[in-house]
């Protein structure tokens, strides 16, 4: 770690932790909401300053802190020139952003929201740039595909603004997918996921066999990210976005990402044909198309859009030639770009905020209306022109210098005439900003009558227009950080100067070519502008639904297909491929000869045996009539719970006992407003599929249990049994293997079904308010009714049994660790307990009586769970570690106290609170359905006798 | 002795069951079934003690209890299902 690393780790941190500030400081106004998104800003670019000199050295400042060393991914950073340079675009330009975006927001936009999201593009950008792990930085790239996500969909209000964010993400998202594989076998074929490492492997990479895969790979994540020919569709569809993130995602930062990263690799995917030709030959296109494109845009953030996309094919085309020349030249139009298109940008914000349109053919002799941004907007289109003493004539120049020596599958003049055809487009687009918006006849109908911004607004597009003057005057300022970033993409150290004139070269020749053809194109504009719009052309937005929706609907026909929602379908096809499996392992290698004999059956067993099958067989012949299948699987319940307890497992009979009760409740709740038969709705032929399935793989599993009782395998049981008392301090090998062993899995399990309990009752808040209530009311579920609704006799039974129950399920609860028992069935008793209540007094009248709610219960039980399992890290061992000690209290006898208990509470308070909250939830269908609430708690109290008339007063 | 005498007991409550299986299958009406499934936990808490005091163990005393306990609520819910149609109102 090097001098300065933990400044770089603050760095990257800075915007995250920011961005949780402006969300609340929106409430202290929009301008302290605004200062505090500049403070981190602010910092993290001072910082960068600080560590500016270094770097311009030649220094490279790391930072290494491991993270996941098992996968090779760690987050380590580093800083060179390349990294210098976009950090202090992606800080300095936010800065300005910040300030610009205070003016342009209306007071109706949320702009807490804004802000933070502006920041956490900006966290992730910065990551991007930074990050020294090519897993972290792949982490970083789709977080700023989400994060511009969340601002180009900023105004959630307009249709374009979610299309365009949809389209932006699937975009760049797919190619990010592309990216993490090419990321991927990069670091395998290094041997590592450090760039540091990767990018000293270049020789190795370049020739392994995986090369072109991983280039082609990368190269997407590239270019749909930086809207390269042909993904750059999704870009001027993202103008949808508020102008400073077009000004800041769409032109400085985001879409540069794909630059940086081609940068970035330079040095190790660079320099054979493959990147030649898929690299620069993607730019020249890219650039071609985007700069034709953009002279017959009329919106404003079009033309710009496609005049970017347009800059962006130039970088990627001087990055694919692969010579350090046309890599200085990158280095220094990426610098020249962001000043001058940022200041365009935020013009054409300036424009529509005072004029309320971006229309071009609507606009017209502005120069006189607002003259500060006829200044500003003026000279940084003759810079994106490329006109002389503005810098984007000396990145152009370089361009074509590097252009008009370059041979293209043989051909001397392909890239020459394509490059200067570009340049020409640039120049007449650059000039139809001018000319169009500003110059011309003053108008009279402009939406709103616009006048220059307050300075505030035209404060940043100022201080980069000053910048694009200074450069393009002298460009040696710029030498320091250009070379730096130079030396840092190649690699090596470069010897160059930056000056205006370099005497009469092909490279002047081609800009005055431009610069005339662009004028003589400004001036047939209007016809060529007919001609083009009569023209067939693709409209990418159209091509992109369809194959979206094609997409869609494919994967639709897929689920469809496969998920038809019978769950009888599922069950037949898992049966049927378990029974399948099962038959090929069995014909595989067959059974060892069994090694246990049978056991008597005494007849009582048997009997409990034949009660089992008869019920079962009575269920499947008499389910239409629910309420007598109701009672058949209460004898099945028995029978299990029963077999278990004579089986030698009695913490399973105990909770089978308990949940066939709260079963049978549930069931009997709801079948209350279901109908009581079920229709008829199998043919015979499909009964006997299904029969035959099921009694395929009923048999299979039997036999797969008999074949297993009859032999002596070794299973995990044995460790368990060894060590319960040992490792988990209790002799109940169940409890143990719950709370501890696998107390893991029981935490998760409590957590499902706490999720669980929630649901009903989220479901059934929803299903009451819809139609289903309205026909809860309109149905008469009382005909035929006793009318003793809560009888005595049950009343005083229930109050009686209450104590009692309430202490077994204490006692269950209490000794669990060491015999059979524990916090599940202790909460299953205790339910029951309530229940009876429940059902003896009615609903409401117990309701009223609960203290605790039974959402709070769930939520105690999962906490205090998770913090037994925290408290484990307290000693320095792994979560959910059990300790236990033994404590002697005079008047009681030795004890054991184990954290397991605490967990075993927490288990038993999230399985009460559950439990009750279904039954809850499923109670309450009842007042809905217009059910009348008592107010004794039983319908004839002898301690208070009142009358018949009196209970129908109440109700 | 007492081993005479639960194989005794044992025998009468297995018929008894086989008895109250058949008067769930028979019916006639939902009544009866309730009344004979009720028997049949009975029948099962009465087998499970006698099988704890043959094998000599407490162990069985616990499900036992708890079916006690627990197996009459449903037998309620089922008459409260016949008579009210809501269990719990």
């Amino acid at each position: 770690m090097s001098h300065g690393g933990h400044l770089l780790f603050i760095i990257a941190l800075l915007p995250f932790i920011g961005a949780l500030v402006p969300g609340i400081m929106i409430r202290a106004g929009r301008n302290a909401c605004a200062a505090f998104t500049a403070v981190p800003t602010a910092i993290a670019f001072i910082m960068l300053l600080i560590l500016a000199p270094q770097v311009m050295r030649g220094e490279v400042i790391t930072f290494q802190l491991e993270w996941l060393p098992q996968l090779g991914l760690s987050a380590s950073f580093f800083l060179d020139g390349l990294g210098l340079l976009f950090a202090c675009m992606i800080t300095g330009v936010g800065l300005l952003i910040t300030l610009y975006a205070r003016f342009y927001l209306s007071g109706e936009d949320p702009m807490g929201q804004f802000y933070t999201y502006l920041l956490l593009f900006q966290g992730a950008m910065l990551g991007i740039v930074l990050s020294d792990n090519i897993l972290l930085l792949l982490i970083f790239w789709e977080l700023t595909s989400l994060s511009s996500f969340l601002l180009i969909g900023y105004w959630k209000h307009l249709p374009e603004g979610r299309q365009g964010a949809k389209m932006a993400l699937t975009v760049t998202g797919a190619g990010g997918l592309a990216m993490i594989g090419g990321m991927l076998i990069l670091g395998n074929i290094a041997g590592s996921y450090n760039l540091t490492d990767i990018l000293q492997a270049g020789d190795q990479i370049r020739t392994s066999d995986w090369y072109l895969p991983a280039l082609i790979l990368i190269l997407l994540g590239a270019f749909t990210k930086s809207a390269q020919f042909p993904f750059h569709f999704w870009l001027p569809h993202a103008m949808a976005a508020p102008t400073p993130v077009s000004a800041y995602l769409h032109s400085a930062t985001m879409v540069k990402a794909g630059v940086f990263l081609m940068a970035r690799m330079w040095p190790v995917l660079s320099g054979t044909d493959a990147w030649f030709y898929i690299v620069a030959t993607t730019g020249l296109i890219t650039m071609v198309l985007g700069a034709l494109i953009a002279l017959f845009k009329d919106d404003l953030k079009a033309l710009l859009a496609f005049s970017t996309v347009s800059h962006l094919g130039l970088l990627t085309m001087l990055l694919g030639f692969g010579t350090d020349k046309a890599a200085i030249a990158a280095v220094f139009h990426i610098i020249n770009h962001l000043t001058f298109k940022a200041a365009l940008f935020m013009t054409a914000g300036i424009v529509d905020h005072e004029t309320h349109t971006r229309d071009i053919k609507r606009l017209g002799g502005l120069r006189h209306l607002m003259p500060i941004t006829f200044l500003i907007g003026t000279v940084a289109a003759l810079s994106m022109a490329g006109i002389p003493l503005f810098n984007g004539f000396l990145s152009k120049e370089m361009m074509l210098e590097e252009a008009s020596h370059t041979d293209w599958w043989g051909s001397h003049y392909a890239v020459p005439v394509l490059a200067t055809i570009g340049a020409l487009l640039s120049v007449a687009y650059s000039f139809r900003f001018i000319s169009h918006v500003f110059l011309g006849p003053q108008r009279e109908d402009y939406p709103h009558t616009p006048h220059d911004p307050p300075f505030g607004m035209w404060a940043a597009p100022a201080l980069l227009t000053l910048l694009v003057i200074i450069i393009g005057v002298a460009p040696f300022l710029a030498e320091g950080i250009v070379r730096a970033a130079a030396n840092a993409v190649t690699g090596q150290e470069l010897k160059f100067y930056l000056k205006i004139w370099h005497g009469v070269t092909p490279a002047l020749w081609m800009s005055g070519i431009a610069v005339l053809g662009g004028l003589v194109l400004l001036g047939l504009h209007r016809p060529l502008d007919a001609a083009w719009i009569k023209a067939p052309r693709p409209e990418a937005k159209a091509i992109f639904d369809r194959l979206m929706a094609g997409t869609v609907g494919l994967m639709r026909g897929i689920t469809e297909a496969t998920h038809t929602g019978a769950i009888s379908r599922y069950l037949a096809i898992f049966s049927v491929a378990a029974v399948a499996l099962g038959w090929a392992a069995y014909s595989g290698s067959g059974l060892s000869a069994p090694t246990r004999t049978h056991l008597p059956v005494p007849p009582v067993i048997a009997v409990g045996w034949v009660m089992l099958i008869v019920a079962t067989i009575s269920v499947v012949g008499m389910h239409h009539h629910r309420f007598r299948a109701l009672i058949l699987i209460g004898i099945i319940g028995l029978s299990i719970s029963a077999g278990f307890a004579y089986l030698s497992a009695p913490d399973l009979a105990l909770t089978q006992i308990s949940v066939e009760t709260v079963t049978i409740l549930l069931l009997l709740l709801a079948l209350h407003f279901l109908p009581k038969e079920t229709p008829k709705e199998s043919s015979m032929g499909r009964k006997l599929r299904d029969g035959i399935i099921a009694l395929t793989a009923g048999g299979g599993v039997g036999a797969l249990a008999y074949a297993f009782l009859l032999r002596d395998i070794d299973t995990i049981s044995d460790y368990h049994i060894a060590n319960s008392y040992e490792g988990g301090g209790g002799t109940n090998v169940v409890n143990v293997i719950l709370v501890d062993f696998r107390g893991y899995d029981t935490y998760g399990e409590i957590i499902v079904l706490g999720i669980a309990g929630f649901v009903i009752y989220a479901l059934m808040h929803a299903l009451l308010d819809g139609p289903a209530a309205r026909r809860l009311r309109n149905t008469d579920y009382s005909q035929d009714r006793s009318r003793d609704r809560h009888p005595l006799m049950m009343v005083v039974v229930t109050r009686v049994l209450m104590p009692i129950a309430v202490v077994v399920g204490l006692y269950i609860f209490l000794r669990g660790h060491n015999q059979p028992g524990g916090g599940f069935v202790a909460g299953l008793v205790i339910a029951i307990a309530l229940l009876m209540q429940y059902m003896a007094s009615g609903f409401a009248w117990t309701q009223e009586r609960k203290k605790i709610e039974y959402h709070t219960m769930i939520g105690f039980g999962v906490v205090i769970a998770g913090l037994t399992g925290v408290g484990a890290w307290l000693a320095g061992q792994p979560f959910l570690t059990s300790a236990y000690t033994y404590v002697h209290l005079p008047p009681v006898e030795e004890f054991e106290l184990a954290t397991a208990m605490l967990f075993d509470l927490g288990v038993f308070l999230t399985v009460l609170g559950a439990v009750m909250l279904m039954l809850y939830s499923l109670s309450r269908i009842a007042r809905f359905a217009g059910q009348t609430v008592n107010v004794g708690p039983m319908d004839y109290d002898p301690g208070h006798p009142y009358t018949k008339e009196e209970d129908e007063g109440a109700r | 002795m007492i081993e005479y005498a639960l194989i005794f007991a044992a025998t009468c409550y297995g018929v008894a069951l086989l008895l109250d299986l058949w008067r769930i299958a028979k019916g006639p009406d939902a009544a009866d079934r309730i009344l004979a499934l009720d028997t049949m936990v009975i029948n099962v808490i009465a087998l499970l003690v006698l099988y704890g005091v043959w094998r000599g163990t407490a162990i069985y005393f616990e499900p036992a209890m708890l079916i006690a306990m627990v197996g009459f609520v449903s037998t309620v819910a089922y008459c409260r299902f016949v008579l009210r149609g809501d269990i719990i109102e």
